[in-house]
């Protein structure tokens, strides 16, 4: 898993990351709503999945073998509508139609509105299972593609997601990766405070799962952790990211406040006076 | 059309022959279950296209996410489970993992209803027929016997989009030859008649033909139309109705509320006022005992439903 990893790839991916991050501040004080707190925190993976792993066309974002993102915790569509953007699935411009009437880009994930959008998700727990359909649909057509989803440490919480883990486990599906974006926070407080899941890379285990514990900011610990997953057979990978939410913002990591509120303006200039100067 | 009235057979009976004869036409078509599949009779398709067959184990909500994620793919998955479990267990799930992204998922229920039987109120769904058309996007179909069933899985594996079939557990009679013609959104009327009508749904619907033969001996001609979608219900079948004779009578084996009498009284409202009367669970659970016994005590009966119509004349 310490691989090494080309110095110019991961300095492309880590200025993807931190426009991502910007976008992500600005399309959520534009519309006066959203969640950045898990979104900036999972930045990093949607950055290495985009822009190293996956095989996707903006051109064809519904091209049958494509591969999929599933982002069960649909909350964090700003994470994935920067993402897209940055990708060129949709005009960067367009971010500033979030969560306003008539836009492509719902509060949460519409399968329905914007192409690129693999599966609706925002009521939380549902989609390993939609990942796993998926997953199951690709063996059973013999086809190349892989599986990507994104689970929230408080989202383990819901009971369905342990019914997709125990399927998944069952059905072997070694074409499946998920990510657990473990910051650590849920909105009522700590998630260990609140309804502790941990451990969970034991429970992953006992499901049948191959399970990775990385350092969820760290690119090149991400891109490891999934050529380790693709190199697994007969199991799926569980890569447990630790991260930290409202990563890249300082008044916003590890922040519980952060997780359902919008910054003002002069809150956004700040942050993205940070993020600018983190890439100096 | 013809209407027959001779062999008994089960709904879910046909189902299961009806999937196992369409996995081989279409190998798009992979059947999910949960723990059920001697039950749903899903097992024929089980034993003819293992590889196209999953048996969840007892996980609902998972089951129906994973037909989403199937459908992504192209698949047309049948998820199948008793209607209780196909439904309330997992209102969520179909809402927002299959109907919201109007997915092409098949949610096929059989044990629906009061005639489930001894196992008692834990398990007889009556309120699922009104949740499932509650819901943007989804089709629901409730197929009268063995005939109709297979076609509405047929017409289902062939049309695009969310549907939701409920199915039932004992044998009832067979009402339609081959010939029959399933079309969904659209009502059929299985017996002609001009002083009342009777709109009936599934296993109610051979009830309604044997009020109406009943009354025709007391005098009174009674129509029946069997209305097998209850959504897109068929407005044009009943506004004709309610114009033709003098009132309606709905007979449905689910509870009156949101169910097919809460639809048919919505297109009247609307469109032609007109007396209605309601036969169907009456906003409460039932209770163990044969099916038989629990359609004569809830009133599910011919009985009932004459009564109901003579109050119209």
């Amino acid at each position: 898993m310490t691989k090494v990893v080309d110095q110019q790839l991961l300095s492309e991916l880590k200025v993807r990351a931190n426009h991502i991050r910007q976008e992500i501040v600005k399309m959520v004080t534009e519309a006066q709503s959203g969640h950045p707190g898990g979104s900036l925190s999972a930045a990093d993976i949607l950055t290495v999945l985009y822009f190293h792993v996956m095989n996707v066309d903006p051109e064809n974002p519904r091209m049958p073998d494509r591969d999929r993102f599933v982002l069960s915790k649909g909350h964090a569509s700003p994470v994935l509508y920067a993402t897209l953007a940055e990708k060129g699935y949709l005009p960067k411009e367009e971010l500033a139609t979030f969560r306003k009437i008539n836009s492509r880009l719902q509060g949460h994930p519409s399968y329905k509105s914007l192409p690129g959008v693999d599966m609706s998700t925002g009521s939380l727990g549902q989609g390993l299972s939609a990942a796993n359909g998926m997953a199951l649909a690709a063996k059973l057509d013999k086809k190349p593609f892989r599986v990507y989803a994104l689970l929230g440490d408080g989202e383990v919480q819901e009971g369905m997601i342990w019914e997709a883990a125990m399927a998944a486990g069952h059905y072997k599906l070694d074409n499946l990766t998920a990510f657990l974006d473990y910051n650590g926070l849920q909105i009522d407080g700590e998630v260990d405070q609140i309804m502790n899941p941990a451990p969970l890379d034991e429970k992953f285990r006992a499901f049948n799962w191959h399970v990775l514990v990385i350092d969820g900011h760290d690119l090149e610990q991400i891109i490891g952790a999934i050529e380790e997953a693709k190199a697994t057979k007969g199991k799926p990978t569980m890569i447990i990211a630790n991260t930290v939410k409202g990563k890249g913002v300082s008044f916003m990591e590890n922040q519980c406040g952060w997780h359902g509120s919008a910054p003002n303006r002069e809150q956004c200039e700040q942050a993205l006076k940070e993020l600018l100067g983190g890439m100096e | 059309m013809s209407v027959k009235k001779m062999e008994m057979k089960a709904t879910r009976d046909a189902y299961g022959e009806v999937l196992a004869e369409l996995g081989a036409e279409n190998k798009d078509i992979v059947v999910l279950d949960a723990d059920l599949a001697k039950s749903t009779k899903t097992v024929d398709f089980a034993k003819k296209f293992p590889d196209r067959f999953f048996d969840v184990g007892i996980a609902e909500a998972n089951m129906i996410g994973m037909a989403a994620g199937l459908a992504t793919a192209g698949k047309i998955p049948f998820a199948s489970t008793f209607a209780l479990f196909g439904t309330l267990r997992v209102g969520d799930q179909i809402r927002n993992s299959i109907c919201y992204p109007n997915l092409n998922v098949k949610i096929a229920v059989t044990h629906s209803g009061l005639t489930l039987g001894e196992d008692g109120a834990s398990h007889q769904a009556v309120e699922d027929v009104a949740l499932m058309r509650a819901i943007p996007n989804m089709t629901v179909i409730v197929p009268a016997d063995a005939v109709e069933t297979k076609k509405v899985i047929r017409t289902a594996a062939e049309t695009y989009g969310p549907m939701y079939i409920r199915m039932g557990r004992p044998k009832v009679p067979v009402l339609f030859d081959d010939s029959y013609q399933f079309q969904i959104g659209k009502g059929v009327q299985i017996k002609d008649g001009s002083d009342v009508t009777i709109i009936a749904m599934g296993v109610m619907a051979h009830i309604a033909l044997e009020a109406a033969e009943d009354l025709a001996k007391e005098g009174i001609s009674a129509r029946v139309i069997n209305m097998s979608t209850i959504k897109p219900i068929d407005q044009e079948i009943i506004i004709r109705a309610a114009q033709e004779t003098r009132g309606i009578v709905t007979a449905e084996e689910a509870n009156i509320y949101g169910g097919l009498g809460g639809a048919v009284a919505e297109v009247l409202a609307e469109n032609y006022p007109a007396p209605l009367r309601r036969v169907g669970v009456m906003d409460t659970f039932g209770e163990s005992g044969t099916p038989d016994a629990l359609l004569q005590k809830y009133g599910l009966t011919k009985e009932n439903i004459m009564e109901k119509a003579k109050t119209l004349l």
